[in-house]
């Protein structure tokens, strides 16, 4: 099981995480088609079940949902989306999206399996997301805050031009309102379709956070599962406060490229959140249930 | 006449080796019969693998040119440094964990004027290979770097880096002392860097191993050299779930010099001698020292704040998008 969650957000970075021809197929069917005739079919309403990942423990999506996406049983952190976190962090769940008209192109006819172009055609007619990352401004516990959401769910939370333009003019909205920025991440990395531009939003993202750097404002990075590639390297890693989830995958290369490279197993936990606060390279690890309270509470500090 | 025959030969090379194996050929004769001239065959065949070199020049696929970026003759950063500079001083170390044999760094003169060279060095066989990491920095390494550059900062000379890395090394312990925030971090700090910064991608330029020291007020890219978010081998792997499609990778990925200029994400071509820079390392030298002299010379009167203005600027163009 751990096996596979380490390895499943290159898959997710390929787009192809629901294609059949990726699953090895272990049984043969003998019989073409669908044999029950529709009066017999059984409704079962979709949804009403959630497994933890983790432990296998079974509960209702509801009992999931009022506890966070926080599994009841081991404390797994299933991951969860921009629109969960936008409820779960602003009061009365009321803020403003912003720069949701920017949307990503084409541009270089990148055709791998499929056209990139499809891709993006795809992913928009099957959720609500514009891109991987959604930007949101409102208050916590009463505090003005801007926050800045990725979306694992499109393309694997790739890096790519939009998420840096977003990234970017959020930050300029945070110095003209002076406003704290939260970042949450969830990527598997730079956004392979849009080759060196992807690259090149590094540097852009780092150049803005240099610019709310010197206006004097707060920057917390929050590091959620899984975490990687371009997103450490840039501003994943470069909050005043740099602060993850429990249990988090977090790293620059993937643990399964590393062991290939080494040609080692890797120690259990390895890249781990809890890895990474022991390495020195997080202020804490925040328990969801309580991520609220702490930012504003940091909030507050900064403020102050 | 080259002057530095090359010893390894490429497959798209092999008929420049056939050349010179007639060469070798035709010197025996030579030597047989002492009372034939055949120095005017020699010269023939000189004149042939000059044409042959032109020749592949013109019409190289963008996966030949990856190739030719990790030719096993190609100069790297000391050999650049040792034709273009004098008074080299390299240092180590990151005053930290250790000192990186991947990433080099030290004073050297160009014409003269102090400059800070930094960047990543390959073996040129297979000990030194392995005691390089192929080109492969760990966080240290980076770290490096980064003090090299406030080092330079401190004293107003201009930071130079060459850049030639298959990628940021992924190890364990590269992960344990934080290669992306090592990389994070440099990319932050050369973004406002008070003096002027100029990076030059002498080969091979993977990912953010090679941003790490890549940010720059003048970015330049030599001829045949290649640079991108990934290796076309392991985007193959990953999008295509295949090590096979590297050659259709390297297309689609558009990673090539006249590529990357045409998107306006470096500003330079570097021209390398006929057939690539390890035919001639004198002359890529050369080209590279006026280029890397003249790009200073543009940038270094502005005062530092604005050429910083302007290094986030320019990066903060980069990328494509609608507005819907």
């Amino acid at each position: 099981m751990k096996k596979e969650r380490d390895e499943d957000f290159e898959a997710n970075l390929s787009g192809n995480e629901n294609s059949d021809a990726a699953r090895s197929r272990w049984f043969k069917r003998i019989k073409k088609g669908i044999l029950t005739s529709t009066s017999e079919k059984k409704e079962t309403p979709e949804g009403l079940w959630a497994k933890c990942p983790e432990c296998n423990y079974i509960c209702t999506t509801t009992e999931l949902n009022e506890g966070l996406y926080v599994c009841p049983k081991c404390n797994y952190h299933h991951r969860i989306g921009s629109e969960e976190y936008y409820e779960m962090l602003f009061d009365n769940d009321e803020y403003e999206e912003h720069f949701d008209n920017i949307v990503s192109t084409d541009f270089l006819g990148f055709t791998d399996l499929k056209p990139y172009s499809k891709r993006l055609e795809e992913i928009h007619s099957k959720t609500d997301l514009k891109d991987s990352m959604r930007i949101a401004s409102g208050k916590i516990n009463g505090q003005g805050l801007v926050i800045a959401c990725m979306d694992f769910e499109f393309i694997g939370g790739s890096l790519g031009s939009v998420m840096g333009e977003k990234f970017s003019r959020a930050v300029d909205y945070c110095i003209e309102h002076k406003l704290p920025f939260l970042v949450i991440s969830k990527s598997g990395g730079a956004r392979m379709m849009e080759s060196a531009f992807s690259l090149m939003q590094l540097a852009k993202t780092s150049g803005k956070l240099s610019q709310l750097s010197d206006a004097k404002i707060p920057y917390i990075s929050l590091l959620t599962d899984p975490t990687f590639g371009g997103i450490s390297a840039s501003f994943g890693m470069l909050g005043d406060l740099n602060i993850a989830e429990p249990g988090a995958l977090i790293g620059f290369a993937g643990p399964r490229v590393i062991k290939e490279t080494i040609k080692k197993d890797l120690p259990p936990g390895f890249q781990r959140s809890e890895f990474l606060l022991d390495h020195g390279f997080l202020d804490f690890i925040v328990d969801r249930k309580i991520l609220k309270q702490k930012l504003s509470q940091l909030i507050t500090l900064f403020n102050n | 006449m080259p002057h530095y025959p090359n010893k390894q030969f490429l497959d798209f090379e092999q008929p420049i080796k056939e050349l010179y194996e007639q060469i070798e050929q035709t010197k025996k004769l030579a030597e047989k019969n002492p009372k034939i001239n055949y120095q005017s065959t020699v010269d023939q065949l000189e004149l042939t693998i000059a044409d042959k070199r032109k020749e592949i020049t013109c019409k190289l696929t963008p996966w030949q040119r990856v190739q030719l970026s990790r030719h096993p003759d190609r100069p790297y950063t000391l050999k650049y440094l040792e034709k273009m500079t004098t008074n080299f001083v390299e240092l180590h170390g990151d005053r930290n964990v250790k000192d990186d044999k991947a990433m080099i760094g030290g004073f050297a003169q160009l014409d003269g004027e102090t400059i800070m060279f930094i960047g990543q060095q390959k073996g040129t066989n297979t000990k030194l290979r392995q005691l390089r990491n192929f080109g492969m920095a760990n966080p240290e390494g980076y770290r490096k770097a980064l003090r090299l550059m406030k080092l330079a900062e401190k004293f107003n000379k201009p930071v130079v880096t060459l850049i030639d890395t298959p990628g940021a090394f992924p190890g364990q312990e590269a992960e344990e002392r934080g290669q992306g925030e090592a990389i994070a971090r440099n990319i932050y700090e050369m973004i406002r860097l008070k003096v002027p910064v100029i990076c030059v991608i002498i080969g091979e330029g993977a990912s953010g191993g090679a941003l790490g020291i890549g940010v720059g007020d003048r970015v330049l890219m030599m001829e045949n050299t290649w640079y991108t978010v990934i290796s076309p081998e392991n985007c193959s792997a990953i999008l295509w779930r295949s090590w096979e499609k590297k050659e259709v990778a390297a297309e689609q990925l558009k990673l090539t010099a006249i590529d990357m200029k045409g998107f306006g994400l470096v500003d330079e071509i570097v021209p390398e001698p006929f057939g690539g820079a390890h035919w001639d390392y004198d002359e890529a030298a050369q080209t590279l020292k006026h280029a890397i002299l003249r790009n200073l010379h543009e940038i270094k009167d502005i005062p530092p704040q604005e050429r910083v203005n302007e290094r986030i600027t320019k990066f903060g163009k980069m990328g494509f998008w609608n507005e819907v």
